[in-house]
Parts: structure tokens; C-alpha cells; sequence
């Protein structure tokens, strides 16, 4: 008996295949066609994990995209998802941030993975991935180069915490001849003040943090976290699909409740 | 089940702007306002009809940033917006505006409104604390009273006075009378057609219609809920925050298509101005005053009527959640939010979302992924 778990975010959708005790995951590009992705991850996990359509009792879904997804047997938003996933790998842990392509978010959960309170960035951009990747592209940059080059970088103070303004602010910074590596430590470090303030609303009573999306795998901006939250701040191997993982074992359960 | 006499208050607000050309060419003044600070008795104890004046739509907002900032709150560059652009009949057709100093957004604004209309503004003092602010409250109501009686050559009289508090207190009972309907678990009303009949009060012509209406409503519901023996799990929610109005049910409308029971509202186009009457005595203006200084407004400070509302409220109600609506740029209900918050928890365990937002759409998606987690979390 399989459940997956899908989650269809802004850059990326991820898949994972879970049966009661172990799971494996796929993510690609959500591209611009999120109206297929949905039916195309599915065949991927069958012909990767080789198992047949027929297998997978339950399809949950999850993310932006969710609406895409007509075949699903559910739909629950990301943030209980996380909760659960997070609460899976990391048992004893009590709040997560989660800072994907379009909003970051701070969560609070129970020993169970339920999750009791949360907060979400507001309508701009600040402190999420996409923030982070326009100010990037301004130096010329990509997201992948960002730990090279901002290592034992002494910060450049960013003002700007609106993505807009700070694209200008950097390509000043570059103007002024400052050195890149310092700018993206800048950044780091303002991302990292950014959403130390929201896991701070939240307020987790552990020392310990699961930190999560795509741009969680940089370990400057790790230890910006660290530094400025006060936090021992853990990420997961894949801290990409925590949501799907989630949302696969919340399939799972149900599926038990109903066996009941 | 949606009772039928809600039909009249879906047509109320289009017809009543059609309706009050007709009472001004028949020379009745009129006065408009914003707030639910304003002293409706008052204007009423003149002789003139009290409007409430459009604010609530984002179309105005564009022509009201020719002048106002655009990092303010919605509600004030709508009311400013449909001011210039006149396309808002009950600003046409008011012979003066009544307005307060209540947050500092407003009260500035409204120095630019008076180029437009007379004004008169009410000074209301901002610390809840304030020893002399019955006194203060008793002489501004005073400084109204004069106004109105020179604008519109009259005298109002303490009969007069008595007359249109009667008239309110009535009201106000009726609308609170409504309104418990929803202790009822499924709550039977609908949060948008609460807001609805509320928000008609403003506008209402006809008092003695608009009352049957709403007894009509009430028999209706009284006679469901006497079979009504269905069972609901959807979390029963109490909205509050800044005022949302009839035009801006964007939240409300997520809430209750999501999943949710939008149960009462506590803001200012609920029940806030509803809970209290003004107590019936010989001294109106004494009386008015009494009611009016005790609006549970984030533009005072401390504000613990809210608080204690609020509290009543959700016993009172059964309520599961609270979702707190913050204007965009509103100050004061944004920053104490998170008393609120910590209130609720540590004294209710009921837990509060809040909702950071404006007129336009363009959030419809984040606040639908907050309210899906609210909602869930709920459950
Ligand atoms: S929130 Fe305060 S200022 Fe705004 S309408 Fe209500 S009472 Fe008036
Ligand atoms: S919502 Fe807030 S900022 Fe806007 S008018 Fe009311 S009190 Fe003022």
C-alpha cells in the first residue's frame, strides 16, 4: 500500500512515495504548465520506484498548486504539511521555517506535528527565495554560487528589504567597487535578521529549529540563522520536500483511519 | 437556509441612493459620516437624516492618491477618492460631514476633506484614561449641537433628543437581538448577510421597515432553528480588526468558502457600536456622551474594552478561532494585534490569525493559504 504526497510550488514540484515506514522522493522544475506537472510526477514516481499506477492508494496534494491537481483525493495547504513532515524526521522539534520561491513562513507544532500557530511573510517579496535570487541575477550570479562566494565574507549592511529597491542597492554596491562576495554575505545576513523575526513570533519553546526550502541548503545563510535567532538550526538531507513528505503520511493516515 | 427578508437588504444600499435625492429635494438635510463614534442621535435630534458615507470600494483609491500617500490606510483614500471624484451619492448629497479625530490617518485627511464639504470634526480625546473625557466628550457634543442648529437654522431639544436615542436604542437591541441568532451551532446567518443588515443601518430611510425586515429575518430563523436538528464542525469564527465593509467582504467570503462559520464580527461594521446602549435619562447629551466615550477603538489608548469584548464574545459565542483583520497601513489595530493574540491564549486558549491586507485582489491566494491552515488547524 503506497500513498504520495505531491506538492506543487512556484519553482519546483516535488514528489514522495511513502509505505508506512519508508519513503522516497523526485522533485523537477514546475515549469510553466503547472496543469500537467501534477499527472506527469505521478508517472515518474511509478517508473523511477518502479511500482504501477494501480499501487498508490491515495494521492494528496499540496502547495500553490494544489488547484492543479483534479486526481487527487485531497488537498491540504503546505503549512500542515510541513508540520507533519518535519515532525517525521525530527520528532522532538517544535518550530520550522520554511522559506520557499514565493513566501517564507515560521511554524509552531506539537509532539504530534500538528501544527498550533504560524506566520507568513506578507505580500512583498523580502525574505524568500525569490527575493534572494533577483538580487543575485543582479550581480550576475545564481543561487548555486551564493556559499563560495559569500564564505568567511565579512556582511555589507543591505537596507533594502524590499526586492525591488535592494536590486538597485546592489548593483550601487557593485558600482561603488565593493566586493561581491561581501554583497551576498549582506543579503544572507538580512535574509537571515528577516526571518529570525518571524520564528521569533512564533516562539518556539526548543532549542532546535528544522530549517526548510530550497534556499535552507546554503549553510552561510544557516549560520546567519544560528547566529542572529539564537537557535540550533537543523535542515533536513532533501529540505525541499518536506511538504510532500507531509502531505504523503497525512495520505497515509487516513487511509488507515478508513481501513478502521 | 437563507431567510428570505434578506432579499430587501440586498437591493438597500443601490435603491437608498436613489431614495435620498428624492427626501433632499423634499428639503430634508443630510449629514454624512464615517465613523461609529459619530453621535447619530444627534444628527437625527436636528431634524437631518445620518448617512454613512462610501469608503469601502478601491475604484476611488487611484484619484484619492493624487493627494493622500499611497502608504495608507484603504478605508481613508476610498472615503477621500469617492469625496473628489463625487461618486458616492451620500457625499453628494450631505450638506456637512461629521467626523472625529480618531486615528491620525483620518483626522489629517479630513483637513483636505474640508475644502469639499463643511466639516465638523469632533475632537476626540485618544487615552481611554483621561479624567475629564466626559466633560470633554459633554462639550464637544455641545459644539456639534450649536453646529447643527446654525447650519440648519433649528433648535434641538431635549425632547428631540430623547426621541432619536429612543429610536437608536431601539435599533441597536433589535440588530444585538439578530445577531445572538448565531449562538446557534450551525450558526444560521451568514457572516456577509450580518454584515449586511448592519451596514444597512447607515443607510436605512425608512426605520420602521428596516425594523420589520430584520423581526422578519429573526421569526424565520427562530422557526429553523426550532427543527434544525443538522450537526456542523466547521469552526465557528469571530472576525474583528479594522471595519470591513459591504464591497470588502473579501475575507469574510474566504473564511466562510473555505470551510469556516463566520459567526459574528466584533469591528465596527459589527457589533462594536451595538453591545451598549445610550442609558435614558433627562440629560441627553450627558447620556450620549456616556455611550459614545466607551467604543472599544484601537485609536485609544489603553484599549481594554476590546479586550473584555472580545472575551465575553467568544464564550458567549462558542467561538474556535479568531481571525483579525488589519487594514493596510493601520497602525493602531495592526499593533495590537498581538495583544490580542496573547489575551486569547492566555485566557481563552483560542488562537488568533491575523490578516494584514487592502482593497484589491491581489492577495486573494495568500489569504485563502492562511485561512485553509487556520481552518485546519481548528479542527
Ligand atoms: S475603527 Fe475606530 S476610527 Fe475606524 S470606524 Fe471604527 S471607531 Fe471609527
Ligand atoms: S482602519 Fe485603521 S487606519 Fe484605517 S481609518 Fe480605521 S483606524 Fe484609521
Amino acid at each position: 500500500m503506497y500513498t504520495v504526497g505531491i506538492d506543487i510550488g512556484s519553482v519546483t514540484t516535488k514528489g514522495v512515495l511513502y509505505d508506512g515506514s519508508n519513503f522516497r522522493s523526485i522533485y523537477k522544475p514546475t515549469g510553466f504548465d503547472p496543469t500537467t506537472i501534477g499527472e506527469s510526477i505521478i508517472d515518474d514516481i511509478c517508473t523511477e520506484f518502479n511500482i504501477s499506477k494501480g499501487q498508490i492508494s491515495k494521492v494528496l496534494g499540496t502547495g500553490y498548486g494544489r488547484i492543479h491537481l483534479p486526481f487527487a483525493d485531497k488537498v491540504v495547504s503546505e503549512i500542515i504539511c510541513q508540520g507533519k513532515g518535519c515532525n517525521y524526521l525530527f520528532s522532538d522539534v517544535k518550530g520550522i521555517l520554511d522559506v520557499g520561491g514565493q513566501d517564507s513562513k515560521a511554524m509552531l507544532i506539537n509532539s504530534n506535528g500538528k501544527v498550533l500557530d504560524f506566520v507568513l511573510n506578507d505580500k512583498c517579496a523580502a525574505g524568500t527565495g525569490r527575493f534572494l535570487e533577483m538580487s543575485v541575477k543582479a550581480l550576475g550570479l545564481t543561487l548555486k554560487d551564493i556559499d563560495e562566494i559569500a564564505f568567511n565574507k565579512e556582511p555589507i549592511e543591505i537596507g533594502s528589504m524590499c526586492s525591488v529597491f535592494c536590486e538597485t542597492e546592489v548593483l550601487n554596491l557593485m558600482m561603488q567597487g565593493k566586493d561581491k562576495g561581501a554583497i551576498v554575505a549582506g543579503l544572507l545576513k538580512s535574509i537571515a535578521t528577516r526571518i529570525s523575526t518571524m520564528i521569533n513570533k512564533v516562539n518556539p519553546a526548543s532549542e532546535k529549529i528544522i530549517f526548510t526550502g530550497g534556499v535552507a541548503k546554503s549553510k552561510v545563510l544557516r549560520n546567519y540563522l544560528r547566529q542572529i535567532s539564537g537557535y540550533d538550526v537543523t535542515t533536513p538531507n532533501s529540505p525541499i520536500i518536506t511538504a510532500a513528505l507531509g502531505a504523503s503520511i497525512i495520505g497515509y493516515e487516513q487511509l488507515l483511519k478508513e481501513a478502521n | 437556509m437563507r431567510p428570505k427578508a434578506m432579499e430587501y437588504f440586498d437591493n438597500l444600499i443601490p435603491e437608498n441612493m436613489v431614495k435620498i435625492k428624492e427626501q433632499k429635494e423634499q428639503g430634508k438635510n443630510v449629514v454624512g459620516y464615517y465613523c461609529v463614534f459619530t453621535p447619530v442621535e444627534l444628527i437625527e435630534a436636528s431634524g437631518a437624516i445620518p448617512v454613512g458615507l462610501c469608503a469601502t470600494k478601491q475604484d476611488p483609491i487611484a484619484a484619492a492618491e493624487k493627494d493622500l500617500p499611497r502608504n495608507l490606510c484603504p478605508l481613508i483614500k476610498s472615503s477621500y477618492g469617492f469625496a473628489v471624484t463625487d461618486k458616492c451619492p451620500f457625499f453628494h448629497f450631505a450638506d456637512v460631514i461629521m467626523a472625529e479625530t480618531t486615528c491620525d490617518g483620518k483626522k489629517k485627511m479630513y483637513e483636505y476633506m474640508k475644502d469639499i464639504k463643511p466639516m465638523m470634526v469632533l475632537d476626540i480625546p485618544n487615552s481611554s484614561t483621561y479624567e475629564l473625557k466626559r466633560e470633554h466628550w459633554v462639550h464637544e457634543l455641545k459644539r456639534a449641537k450649536a453646529f447643527l442648529e446654525e447650519k440648519f437654522d433649528t433648535q434641538i431639544t431635549e425632547e428631540s433628543l430623547q426621541k432619536a436615542i429612543k429610536a437608536h436604542n431601539t435599533e441597536r437591541t433589535k440588530l444585538m437581538e439578530l445577531v445572538s441568532l448565531n449562538k446557534h451551532n450551525p450558526a444560521p446567518l451568514k457572516g456577509q448577510d450580518l454584515l449586511k443588515v448592519i451596514w444597512a443601518r447607515q443607510f436605512q430611510l425608512d426605520r420602521e421597515t428596516y425594523l420589520e425586515k430584520i423581526q422578519e429575518i429573526i421569526d424565520e430563523v427562530r422557526e429553523f432553528i426550532k427543527n434544525d436538528k443538522s450537526k456542523d464542525d466547521r469552526p465557528r469564527i469571530l472576525v474583528t480588526g479594522s471595519p470591513t465593509g459591504v464591497g470588502q467582504e473579501k475575507t469574510l467570503n474566504i473564511i466562510e468558502n473555505q470551510g469556516g462559520q463566520v459567526i459574528l464580527q466584533e469591528a465596527c461594521s459589527g457589533v462594536k457600536g451595538l453591545v451598549k446602549n445610550v442609558p435614558e435619562s433627562d440629560d441627553s447629551l450627558t447620556s450620549i456622551a456616556e455611550k459614545y466615550m466607551e467604543l472599544p477603538c484601537s485609536c485609544l489608548s489603553p484599549n481594554d474594552g476590546r479586550f473584555d469584548l472580545i472575551g465575553s464574545l467568544v464564550e458567549e459565542y462558542q467561538i474556535d478561532g479568531v481571525v483579525d483583520i488589519t487594514l493596510q497601513a493601520c497602525h493602531t489595530y495592526n499593533i495590537e494585534s498581538k495583544m490580542l493574540k496573547d489575551f486569547l491564549q492566555e485566557n481563552y486558549e483560542i488562537p488568533l490569525m491575523q490578516i494584514e491586507t487592502d482593497y484589491t485582489d491581489a492577495d486573494t491566494e495568500q489569504i485563502k493559504l492562511r485561512v485553509d491552515s487556520f481552518l485546519e488547524i481548528l479542527k
